[in-house]
This record gives structure tokens, C-alpha cells and sequence, in this order.
């Protein structure tokens, strides 16, 4: 079994989420080779053949060429298949390589299955669904973290890659993250408000037990994006990751993307009024309450 | 200029979710259906880039599904849609994303839009595929991850969302697909006025066996829940005695409280 990986450079670096492709090529016990385009001084420490194309000429970012670049590759290696991480590269190129290679594609993979198969989570993470793909080559996206980085270690064999067209897409360039707001990386309790809470006036509420317990206050992303709080509170991928000792997730389901900013923390509370939301799964505590209801009468009772 | 607007219904994320009797996916007795999430993203902006050229552009939703999604293409009228379009197909949760985006693309494909609008992932299967596959079959130019959209003149700047909060900006002439991210836009909550506009817009209605022509590449096998990777105790029952042991383990674990 041969699998073709895609690394992913960004402003002249190799992703470190990238090692996790060997993690998974090494779980499920493939031969490999990694197509980059990138320049030499991104070349990832792994002994195999690394297909390389020139970033300076095809762009990080530029779908329509990259895909190109991937079918070249294919049609060279004749991998079984394809395997992406689950990104804004990932995701934005996968289906673009699956309708070109006229190949099934499996998103977001978290776990081999049995007889070829592959799991998947699904309904906002809650289930988990198996598929099998039908016929060759398969293209996957992995979940970021679902499998362990692994640094195969050695120096590539290179091969340039090259491939012709034009792209529809013109890329004008990166806008750094705007780091500003709360430090929320050197905070030893955090509690963060999800959108659970139900509206913006209820958050003097959070903010309250936030401050009896000498912490921040923090926010998932759907809080952020409908203007409660500022954009620096937010924890996960496209927010600030956190570890602090005490972690209060109050009315957040725990979507992967928060789980990422978050799972680190020492001890996590979740107070949900759902049992079942995927919060339970990283906590140390879940209060199945009102966290309306909940969050006043423990205030009230650390105060006393 | 025209523009499409895919929309999918979804349960209510706060459900619990049991196998249907094919064992592959859930069971849809009791289930509360919405509009996905990231797609209301996509009708705001379409009703927005509509109010920015002065009323101009039409904006059609489109949604493939059973009946039942028409209360979600109503939604996307009662937004600012001008007419939706629905493609009958009572087996939608049997097809594969492929398979969608083949049904959405061969009914696009001689109907002219300018811009395609989906969200980016859809939140019960989150594929994030059929947007970008609609353009591939189509051979549009295409974006994803939007987190900020322009148009001026036959050219749509998108800021896509990349990790660490980081954006990269990129440009693309019409016609385009663009998936919209969460945060693209503040949708807006259909007006009473609006909702009884909606009811009497058109929707067309397209037998689904019109549409597709492709096989499924991608079959399920199973579906369950996850295992339980955590241990989390589980605090249920009255409110004072959830606060007490909360705060006994808190003590009890942690260097937090004194
Ligand atoms: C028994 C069963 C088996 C299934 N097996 C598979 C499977 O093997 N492979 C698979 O891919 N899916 C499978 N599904 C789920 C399938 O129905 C998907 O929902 C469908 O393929 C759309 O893909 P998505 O939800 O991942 O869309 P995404 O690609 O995540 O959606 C992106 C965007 O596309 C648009 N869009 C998506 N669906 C529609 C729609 N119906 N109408 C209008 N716009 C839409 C929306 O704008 C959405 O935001 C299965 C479902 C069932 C019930
Ligand atoms: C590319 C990408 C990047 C993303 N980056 C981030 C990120 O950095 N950070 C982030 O947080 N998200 C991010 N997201 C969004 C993420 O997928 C989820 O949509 C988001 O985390 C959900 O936020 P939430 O848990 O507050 O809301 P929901 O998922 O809506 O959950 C609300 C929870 O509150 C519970 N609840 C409701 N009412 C009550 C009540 N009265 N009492 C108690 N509990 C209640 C519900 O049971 C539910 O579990 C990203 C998504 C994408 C696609």
C-alpha cells in the first residue's frame, strides 16, 4: 500500500501538522512519498522521496495549479492514496484533486477502521460514522491531532515537479494574527463563556465567577463572531491555546477546534445542560445543569 | 448578475442522536431541523452584495433534500432570497457529498450564476466538499474559508481563514464559488414582514432523478457514538448539591481554591 502525502508550507516554513501525515502512514503501515511545494529549506526530516515544486513559481497558495501539481505526482507514484491534513490548505484542495482524479474522498479522518474503512466524526463531533471509499486512488484529510506526529528522520530524495496552467485564483498575500486583548496563555483559571449562555448580558455573570476565582475570561468562537466579547478572548485553532490549571467551559459543546486551544488545561469543568456534548469527553467534571442557574450559586457560595 | 445560494437543513446540534434502522446514520424521529449554520453566512452575503448593487442581482437558495428543507429554503427567503428551488429528493442523506455537489452543479450548470455561495462545511456530515467540487464540475474559480468577501466590477476579494488566526487574501473573477466561514457576516433575523413575503415567493420543485447522473464513491458502514475517551464524573440531580461536590472536588483536585 502506497500512500502520496501532502506537506504544507506557509510563509516559507513546513507546517509541523504535517508530521502528522507519517504518524497515519506509519499506523497503517504504507510505503510513502511527500509532494511540497515549498523551496529547499522546507524539506521535512524523512528519508523517502519528497516531490518538491518550486513555492516561488506555483505559489503556497494556488489550488488550481496545486492540484495539477498532485495529479503529476499521481500519475508517477500510483499511490492508493492521496492523504491531506484537514486545513484551510487541506480542505480547500482535496475536493479540487478528488474531482480531477475522478476519486472518492473521505474528510476529516480519525481512526483507521476495519476491511478498509475509515472513521469519521460527524453532527458537530457528537457521533462518529464509518465509510469506505470505492476505488483507487482514495483521497483522505486527517484531523489535526487525531494521529501522533511522527519525524520519520533522514534527508529527502528530491524530484522536482512541475506542472503548466494558469490559476483562477490570484493570491495577494498573509495578514499576520491580530494579537491584542488578554493574555490568556499566562492565566492559572480560566472561564469561558460559550454560546450556551444565551446572550451577551448574561456574561457579567461568568465574568463574575471568573474573577472570585482570580481567572480570566475566555470565549468560544461563536461568542466572538456575534460581537459579545473581543476576538482576543477567543480559545481554540483560530483563537489563543491555553493551559491553565483550572479551565471552566460553561455552556460549550466542545468542538474540536475549541478542544484544540484548550485540552491542555490541568483540570477542565464543563457545565452543560447536554450530557452528551463532546465537551464531556476532554473534562474532568461535567455538571449537567442550567449554567444560568448554575454558574450564580456556585459564585454565591465561593463568596461566602 | 445571478447568484446561487446552496443551503442545507441539518438537525438541531443539541439533539441526541440514535442509528436509524439502516444502522449508517441517525434516526430523524423527534429531531428539530434548521438551516446550517455556516450557510446563513452565505444567504447574508448574497442579500448583502444584492443590497450593495442597488437591488440588481437575483439571489436564488437552492437546497436538495425531502420536503422538509422547504422550511429552509423559506428561511433563506424570508433573509432577502428572491426565489428558491428545491430538488426533491427524499434519500438526500443517502448520497455522498460528490454526489450532492454533482446534482447542484448539473442544475447550476445552464443556468448562468455569477457567484456561487455555500458554507464551508455542513455541521452534521462536515465534509467541506461540496462547495469546492460544485466549482471543480462547473470550472469556476473558487475560494473557501471566507472570512471577509468584496465585489466590485466582476472580481471578489475573499480573506480566508487560515490556522493560528492567521488570513490570507485572495482575488478571483466571476463566475466563482466562495464557502463562507462562521463570522463572515452578522445574518440577520427574517423580519414578520419578510417571513409572510417569503410565503409567497416561488420554489421551484426538480424531481432529484432530473439531476443525477453519478454514482457514490464513498459508502457508509457504520454509525455510532465515540467511545468515551474521558472519565469525567458527571454531576447530575439538584443545583445546591451540584455546587457543594463541585466545589469538594475542586479542593480535592486542584490548587486553586484555598
Ligand atoms: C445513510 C447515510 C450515508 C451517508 N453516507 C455518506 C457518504 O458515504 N459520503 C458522504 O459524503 N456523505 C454521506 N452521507 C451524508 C450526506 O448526505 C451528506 O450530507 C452530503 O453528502 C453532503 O455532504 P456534506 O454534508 O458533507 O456537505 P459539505 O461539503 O460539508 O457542505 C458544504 C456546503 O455545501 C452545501 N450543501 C451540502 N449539502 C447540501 C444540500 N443537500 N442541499 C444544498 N446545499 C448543500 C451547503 O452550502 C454546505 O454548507 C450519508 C448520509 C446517510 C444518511
Ligand atoms: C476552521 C474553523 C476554525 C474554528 N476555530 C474555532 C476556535 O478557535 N475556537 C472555537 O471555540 N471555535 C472554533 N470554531 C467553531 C467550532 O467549530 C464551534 O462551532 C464552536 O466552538 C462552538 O461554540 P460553542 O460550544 O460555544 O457553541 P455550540 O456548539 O452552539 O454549543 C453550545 C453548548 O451550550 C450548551 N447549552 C445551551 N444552553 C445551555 C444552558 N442554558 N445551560 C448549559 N448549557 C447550555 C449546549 O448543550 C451546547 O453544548 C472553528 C470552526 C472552524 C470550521
Amino acid at each position: 500500500m502506497k500512500f502520496l502525502l501532502i506537506g504544507e508550507c506557509r510563509e516559507g516554513k513546513l507546517l509541523e501538522y504535517s508530521y502528522e501525515l507519517f504518524g497515519f502512514a506509519s499506523q497503517a503501515g504504507a510505503e510513502t512519498a511527500m509532494l511540497l511545494v515549498g523551496e529547499e529549506g522546507t524539506l521535512p526530516g524523512y528519508g523517502g522521496t519528497v516531490y518538491l515544486a518550486d513555492a516561488g513559481k506555483y505559489g503556497e497558495y494556488n489550488p488550481d495549479l496545486h492540484k495539477r501539481l498532485v495529479q503529476a505526482v499521481v500519475e508517477r507514484e500510483r499511490p492508493d492514496y492521496v492523504v491531506f491534513m484537514h486545513t484551510s490548505y487541506g480542505w480547500d484542495l482535496a475536493p479540487r484533486v478528488a474531482a480531477l482524479l475522478k476519486a472518492p474522498q473521505v474528510s476529516e479522518v480519525v481512526a483507521l477502521a476495519e476491511g478498509g474503512g475509515f472513521e469519521r466524526p460527524c453532527l458537530s463531533q457528537k457521533m462518529r460514522q464509518v465509510v469506505k471509499p470505492q476505488g483507487t486512488p482514495v483521497v483522505l484529510t486527517l484531523q489535526g491531532g487525531a494521529f501522533p506526529a511522527l519525524v520519520p528522520g533522514g534527508t529527502p530524495q528530491v524530484q522536482p515537479v512541475d506542472a503548466a496552467g494558469e490559476g483562477k485564483v490570484e493570491f495577494l498575500g498573509y495578514e499576520a494574527a491580530a494579537r491584542k486583548g488578554v493574555d490568556l496563555t499566562k492565566a492559572e483559571v480560566i472561564v469561558s463563556v460559550g454560546r450556551g449562555v444565551g446572550k451577551k448580558e448574561n456574561i457579567p455573570v461568568i465574568a463574575e465567577l471568573a474573577r472570585v476565582l482570580g481567572g480570566e475570561v475566555g470565549a468560544s468562537r461563536p461568542v466572538v463572531d456575534s460581537g459579545w466579547m473581543d476576538a482576543g478572548n477567543q480559545v481554540g485553532v483560530t483563537g489563543q491555546t491555553v493551559s491553565p490549571k483550572l479551565y471552566v467551559a460553561c455552556g460549550i459543546s466542545g468542538a474540536i477546534q475549541h478542544l484544540a486551544g484548550m485540552k491542555k488545561s490541568g483540570f477542565i469543568v464543563a457545565i452543560n445542560k447536554d450530557k452528551d456534548a463532546p465537551i464531556a469527553g476532554v473534562a474532568d467534571v461535567l455538571v449537567v445543569a442550567d449554567v444560568m442557574q448554575f454558574v450564580p450559586a456556585l459564585t454565591a457560595k465561593l463568596v461566602k | 448578475m445571478k447568484i446561487l445560494v446552496c443551503i442545507k437543513q441539518v438537525p438541531d446540534m443539541e439533539s441526541r442522536f440514535k442509528p436509524d434502522a439502516s444502522g449508517v446514520w441517525f434516526a430523524e424521529t423527534d429531531l428539530a431541523f434548521r438551516v446550517n449554520e455556516y450557510d446563513e453566512y452565505a444567504v447574508e452575503q448574497a442579500v448583502l452584495l444584492k443590497e450593495q448593487l442597488g437591488g440588481e442581482p437575483e439571489v436564488t437558495v437552492l437546497s436538495v433534500g425531502a420536503d422538509r428543507v422547504v422550511e429552509a429554503i423559506k428561511k433563506g427567503l424570508s433573509m432577502g432570497g428572491d426565489r428558491g428551488v428545491h430538488v426533491q429528493d427524499a434519500a438526500a442523506h443517502l448520497k455522498d457529498s460528490w454526489q450532492v455537489a454533482s446534482i447542484i452543479a448539473a442544475y447550476a450548470v445552464g443556468e448562468g450564476f455569477d457567484l456561487i455561495l455555500t458554507g464551508l462545511q455542513s455541521q452534521d456530515r462536515g465534509s467541506a466538499q461540496v462547495g469546492v467540487t460544485i466549482a471543480e464540475l462547473l470550472d469556476y474559480a473558487c475560494a473557501t474559508t471566507a472570512v471577509g468577501f468584496e465585489y466590485a466590477d466582476g472580481t471578489v476579494t475573499v480573506k480566508r481563514e487560515l490556522e493560528g488566526g492567521v488570513k490570507g487574501t485572495v482575488r478571483l473573477k466571476t463566475p466563482a464559488v466562495v464557502t463562507c466561514q462562521l463570522g463572515l457576516n452578522q445574518p440577520r433575523y427574517p423580519t414578520l414582514p419578510n417571513i409572510m413575503k417569503a410565503k409567497k415567493k416561488e420554489v421551484r420543485v426538480i424531481p432529484v432523478a432530473e439531476l443525477l447522473h453519478q454514482e457514490q464513491r464513498v459508502a457508509p458502514v457504520e454509525f455510532r457514538a465515540p467511545a468515551r475517551k474521558g472519565s469525567a464524573v458527571v454531576l447530575e440531580g439538584e443545583l445546591a448539591d451540584q455546587v457543594d461536590r463541585l466545589i469538594g472536588i475542586l479542593k480535592d483536585k486542584t490548587a486553586v481554591l484555598r
